[in-house]
């Protein structure tokens, strides 16, 4: 058997040479002769009826070539954008998506007619001069008063409550409740996130009349996806077009789903018959591209005073936005609720709302750091009730490592796992057992230490295509790979998957080199042209690439190396069976002496002289479907001090020990983490979405969307354990979304934990100085009256009396009524006036 | 109306004819053909359009083409030395594993690049500082911060190298 060398390898990425020298290759770098640029006019209100478009203006301005309305594409893009019908029995009223409003406008940002000019800044100044009559309707922008009887309608014809889909996966904890010493209930909500990549969309397509071809060339995390609904929808075949998507400034799942532009600018193509540049400004970036998270969950969670947990009820209600995303339902996050926790039963119910905002769709995790947050805020609410330890209280109900495989209460398999081992190496790293001496000494002397725990797990490496499939109309999430190896023994790789900073140019050659024996040197990665490799690839998202792509990879090289070996034993005149493959040589056994290198092997695959029967060549594509979805996990610790007078978080330690399996390279693996990491810190934090009443987008600059800089984000500490997958036979999991996953419950615990002395038991998202600094005077102030019972504000309920005469803790705000911490738009203070300064302190800037 | 601007980028002279109101970061994108300068806010916040001007730091979608008239531009295509031998900024980057998807990482380089010429040795802290003018959404700063250090500590060396030689021993 060859020798790992590679796999393992702390490897410097080989796509970096180019990006540092400014030799990247992404969307808005591609030019074709002839090109015209774009500009979409879109609707300024959330919601309102179109009455008339005058494009007369628009059309006499300079270099203005067309303006095209949703009557001009009709001839060259049929029918709605796709949605993966998961809850399509449950489905009520999804209203179909359409690339451009035709009579109506339903969030604020909505495409009604475009303009091409001669050069960017002509396209600009005409998309001004189009006159479009509007006659405004009610903006529905609260989920909670949507869902109202008597509500106005997200859009025309909506049914009564704009209830989307009401679908409930487990009905029943009640036995678990019954037998329960304690219940605490509380609301968690889920605000609005905005990706943001650094990179936003655009797409240049340019349509070839003669010989009826299209060529995309675009920022998106799934090429082939594109040229499914794309072609589908301009019934051009998908021999015929071609999506190109080299270097992609990052996606964060807001480049999986088709756009409406991604229909636009080829449409428009095809009726210009000229090549149609398109580059979304940031704004439009913050307005149109989806957002993530967006979610009130009410839950409840019974449990014994001697630290058991044994059920936990919830319902999710899930803010869709205008229309049901693509990929909207992979929010739902029913599936992870259980965590690394060993429950009798749990109950879950998700309802998806539609209201006049920019549709939500995955956001790195999508689902998964909801599920996470909500179950973790819990555990810390039930362990503060009963008066232990949250460290303890985690310990005694995990799944232990030996009961793995492990089937949860929704019937998903955990593949293997040990969560008491990160959770102990965890605590040892932050030390905290000193921290809590720390915090003791602190809270003597009024200063505000607190200690957030998060033991997380994520269900990743989608498909597979069993459980896949169904849940998105026949996309199965399968992956592919093609490897090529020249007659000189060099190795091309193409792949189905998209790496848009996943460093995958460097980490599956690595797998490659050592599964053919080849030198690493020699192997070369392709993704992002659907011109190039298998027929079909699924893209990149969830924390799949290297589970299921990796895999793929790992097969085809396995494929060509028995190829080889087949031609080795006839080279040999030897029997299959008595060839050996050594790191790279064949040699019959017990004559290692006469080998012949992966090269030769090669150069005689593509000669005369073969065995009858012998396919020439040395190549082979493969296609993976995983058996079971992958589990990595792990346990994050944070350590806060908040500042009583301002409201301020100060970060003093942030430590995480993750799981993913086999690691191929524990350097982008320590990357993928520091990124996913900070996005998660900056949801708990700082940065939230925030339209006003009336629909429209109050954070729609960076100015006003508080995306944390180097000055807010603290030094990390990172250790890991390995425990492989058994579903794989590389025995890795994912670790793309873990850190985004794992951090806003670990911060916003330790938040709490800090604050609790002041009776402040739940904080919402983000954590803003200025939301502090009220709850913590609210607190104070309730406190200083005597009165103890009713806490955080908003109406409470106390919970049914258990059996065992229970205290419970109170709910602040039930659905439907007022209270301070209800709604994630109307109560909150827009960010950015308290959170990271945006700084500039470079001269000649302003 | 069209003004003629005469600039030079990255040592190279250059003269174009463009309008009053023609942001230089795109002069430099689609007029001078150098899109390693990305765009990546349009309101001065990420730095992804981040230059060298007279030496200086700017973001070159807050300027005006015009406004570069007269001065020496430096963008990322001008930070390696003609052989192609990487700056000691953008090789810490690459040894670091400063970038992930790279699209903030030429503005980083050129902020950096200025934060170094005014402070040789910066600690962690004021490179944090030094860099808050520039947005990453993938790396969550840790190496970049990593890779600025490095590049301090390489500069640092490259520059009192010819000293010991001087001395003869």
């Amino acid at each position: 058997m060859a020798l790992t060398t590679m796999i393992g390898a702390r490897i410097h990425r080989r796509e970096d040479p180019r990006l540092v020298s400014g030799r990247g290759r992404y969307a808005d770098d591609f030019i074709r002769p002839q090109t015209a640029f774009m500009a979409v006019v879109r609707s300024p209100f959330a919601h309102a009826r179109i009455t008339s478009i005058d494009a007369a203006a628009a059309k006499a301005a300079p270099g203005v070539v067309a303006v095209y309305t949703a009557a001009d594409f009709e001839a060259v893009v049929a029918g709605a954008m796709p949605v993966a019908p998961a809850f399509v029995a449950e489905k009520k009223q999804a209203p179909d998506r359409y690339p451009i409003a035709k009579s109506e406008a339903c969030y604020q940002g909505e495409p009604v007619a475009v303009v091409i000019a001669e050069t960017r800044y002509q396209a600009a100044d005409a998309a001004a001069l189009v006159d479009v009559e509007w006659e405004p309707l009610p903006a529905v922008m609260d989920m909670e008063k949507a869902m109202e009887p008597g509500s106005p309608a997200a859009h025309e014809g909506a049914a009564e409550g704009n209830v989307a889909w009401d679908l409930t996966y487990n009905a029943d904890a009640e036995a678990a409740f019954a037998e329960a010493e304690v219940v605490v209930k509380q609301r968690i909500l889920q605000q609005r996130l905005a990706p943001t990549p650094m990179e936003g969309r655009g797409v240049l397509a340019e349509w070839h009349a003669t010989d009826r071809t299209m060529t995309m060339w675009m920022s998106s995390q799934n090429p082939h996806f594109i040229r499914l609904f794309v072609g589908g929808a301009m019934s051009i075949p998908e021999s015929r077009f071609r999506v190109i998507s080299p270097d992609v400034g990052g996606g964060f799942g807001s480049k999986i789903s088709p756009y409406p532009e991604d229909y636009l600018v080829p449409g428009a193509s095809k009726l210009l018959g000229r090549p149609i540049k398109w580059s979304e400004t940031r704004t439009e970036n913050l307005q149109n591209a989806t957002h993530g998270r967006g979610q009130i969950f009410d839950v409840e969670l019974a449990g014994n005073r001697d630290g058991t947990m044994l059920g936990l009820k919830l319902t999710q209600y899930l803010d869709c936005g205008a229309y049901v995303g693509t990929f909207s339902a992979f929010q739902a996050c029913a599936c992870l609720l259980p965590g690394p926790y060993n429950w009798k039963q749990v109950a879950s119910r998700t309802v998806g709302v539609l209201t006049n905002k920019v549709p939500t769709d995955p956001y790195r995790g999508a689902g998964r750091p909801e599920a996470t947050h909500l179950v973790e805020r819990m555990v810390d609410l039930f362990t503060q009730e009963i008066g232990a330890d949250p460290a303890e209280v985690r310990n005694k109900n995990f799944i232990q490592p030996d009961q793995f495989p492990f089937t949860n209460p929704f019937g998903l398999i955990y593949d293997s796992g040990n969560y008491p081992g990160t959770l102990a190496r965890a605590l040892e790293m932050a030390g905290y057992a000193d921290v809590r001496r720390e915090q003791e000494a602190a809270r003597a002397r009024g200063r505000y230490l607190g200690i957030g725990i998060s033991t997380w797990i994520e269900i990743c490496g989608f498909g597979p295509s069993a459980a896949t499939a169904p849940a998105t109309g026949g996309l199965a999430l399968t992956e592919s790979a093609h490897v090529r190896v020249f007659p000189t023994g060099s190795v091309n790789v193409y792949v189905g998957t998209h790496s848009h900073g996943q460093g995958h140019d460097t980490t599956f050659p690595q797998i490659v080199a050592d599964t053919l024996g080849v030198p690493y040197d020699m192997v070369d990665l392709h993704h992002g042209d659907t011109a190039e490799g298998p027929a079909f690839g699924y893209g990149t998202y969830g924390s799949r690439s290297l589970a299921v792509g990796g895999l793929a990879v790992l097969k085809a090289s396995q494929r060509v190396r028995d190829k080889a070996k087949k031609l080795a034993a006839h080279l040999f005149e030897a029997a299959e069976e008595d060839v050996v493959f050594d790191q790279g040589h064949f040699y019959v056994k017990g004559s290692p002496e006469n080998r012949k290198a992966m090269a030769e092997i090669a150069f005689a695959s593509y000669g005369a002289n073969l065995p009858e029967g012998h396919e020439l060549g040395l190549e082979a594509v493969a296609y993976f479907d995983p058996p079971n979805f992958v589990w990595p996990f792990g346990a994050h610790v944070c350590v806060v001090e908040v500042d009583p007078e301002t409201g301020s978080v100060d970060m003093l330690k942030y430590v995480a020990v993750d799981d993913c399996g086999n690691v191929i390279n524990p350097m982008i693996v320590e990357g993928q983490l520091h990124g996913g990491i900070a996005q998660g810190i900056a949801q708990a934090l700082f940065e939230e979405v925030v339209y006003d009443d009336d629909g429209t987008l109050k954070t729609g600059t960076l100015l006003d969307y508080a995306m944390p800089t180097a000055n807010e984000m603290p030094p990390l500490s990172l250790d890991s354990t390995v425990t492989p997958s058994p579903s794989n036979e590389l025995g890795v999991k994912g670790i793309g979304e873990a850190g985004t996953i794992a951090a806003s419950a670990a911060v916003i615990n330790a938040i709490t934990d800090a604050l609790s002395p002041l009776g402040i038991k739940h904080i919402d998202m983000p954590a803003s100085p200025d939301r502090l600094w009220k709850q913590m005077h609210e607190e104070r102030a309730y406190s200083a009256q005597g009165a103890t019972a009713d806490l955080g504000g908003g109406g409470s309920e106390q919970a049914q009396p258990q059996a065992g005469g229970t205290a419970t803790t109170p709910v602040p705000g039930g659905l439907g009524e007022g209270g301070t911490q209800e709604g994630t738009g109307g109560g909150t203070p827009p960010p950015g006036q308290a959170g990271p300064q945006q700084g500039n302190n470079q001269e000649g800037s302003r | 109306m069209k003004h003629k601007v005469s600039l030079t980028i990255n040592g190279k002279g250059r003269e174009d004819e463009v309008e009053a109101r023609l942001l230089l970061v795109h002069y430099l994108r689609d007029v001078a053909g150098l899109t390693g300068t990305h765009i990546g806010c349009d309101t001065s916040q990420c730095g992804a359009c981040t230059i060298l001007l007279d030496g200086k730091a700017v973001k070159s979608c807050t300027l005006f083409a015009v406004q570069g008239d007269g001065h020496d531009v430096k963008t990322i295509e001008g930070m390696a030395a003609s052989d192609g031998t990487l700056h000691p900024i953008q090789q810490a980057f690459w040894d670091e594993h400063g970038l992930q998807c790279g699209y903030c990482t030429p503005g980083f380089i050129m902020a950096a690049a200025y934060l170094l010429d005014r402070n040789p040795d910066p600690s962690d802290e004021e490179i944090r500082k030094g860099l808050e003018g520039n947005l990453c959404r993938c790396t969550g700063y840790v190496n970049i911060v990593k890779a600025v250090q490095s590049a301090a500590q390489t500069m640092g060396r490259d520059q009192a190298r010819p000293q010991p030689a001087a001395t003869g021993e």
